[in-house]
């Protein structure tokens, strides 16, 4: 499994991202989500601590998400962030677009 | 298991070339770049960046032969190559499309493109790679990038 899914407190779920986010998977990231929000979650951090690389496809399913999750009057935190990946979401300029937080214990305990 | 070939080598070959091809499959991204990824550095030790730079635009570049090239049609193959020299890799990617015009690079920092889904692929392997080169068809990308 590439995600690993744990429930936080505040309707918050963690979901931590292992290997990658790719085109290959990110329809089963963008699935955990739906679901969890079918059941009341509200908040979401993305940990991306373990993660190697994401590919476009997995920036715009996150994209797509977070849209998502506000509609619904929630939010969605992204942490974990190394140095390239946070590169990545500084030259798509998808940094603006997210709450980016050093660890997901920082990012849960915003909420 | 998706393992790269090694090509006999030709009187003109600056160093050691292999060649992988698998079928259209977006469930095979990942496995395809962790193999490619193993071949480009069994004899070298790579930074991060390295890795990571290799990953993302071997990623970008087969998933876009895939999905746009080929239509995402399982008949029609993706092949990859790679040619190992001295201080840099050299991949390229190809797909059986009609190929596209490779000239306009979408532009996703444009402040009405942040919050779109798709259009990054293209500008994320410019900036990530040391060189970008199309074939005139469009349906072959060449990217370099450094082998440590």
């Amino acid at each position: 499994m590439p995600f690993k899914t744990s429930q936080a407190p505040n309707q918050a779920m963690l979901v931590t991202v292992e290997g990658q986010l790719i085109v290959a998977n990110r329809h089963e990231l963008k699935q955990i989500v739906q679901d969890a929000m079918e059941q009341g979650v509200k908040r979401f951090v993305i940990d991306f601590t373990p993660t190697a690389y994401i590919d476009s496809s997995g920036l715009g399913a996150l994209v797509s998400m977070s849209k998502r999750v506000r509609q619904a009057g929630g939010d969605l935190r992204l942490a974990g962030l190394n140095e390239d990946l946070g590169s990545l979401f500084e030259l798509t300029k998808l940094d603006t677009l997210f709450a980016i937080f050093e660890t997901p214990a920082e990012a849960l305990a915003g909420f | 298991m998706l393992s790269p070939n090694r090509i006999p080598p030709s009187d003109t070959d600056a160093g050691e070339r292999y060649r992988v091809e698998l079928p259209t499959d977006l469930s095979r991204v990942g496995e395809v770049v962790d193999s490619v990824c193993s071949c480009c550095f069994s004899e070298t030790s790579p930074t991060a960046r390295t890795r990571f730079r290799l990953s993302t635009v071997l990623a970008e570049a087969v998933a876009n032969a895939m999905l746009y090239g080929n239509d995402s049609d399982p008949a029609r193959r993706v092949i990859i190559e790679v040619s190992l020299e001295s201080d840099r890799l050299v991949i390229a990617v190809s797909d059986e499309g009609d190929g596209f015009d490779h000239r306009v690079v979408p532009q996703p920092l444009d402040e009405e493109s942040i919050e779109a889904t798709r259009g990054r692929g293209l500008f994320v392997i410019h900036h990530l790679s040391d060189t970008v080169a199309f074939n005139e068809r469009g349906n072959t990308i060449w990217m370099t990038l450094p082998r440590h």
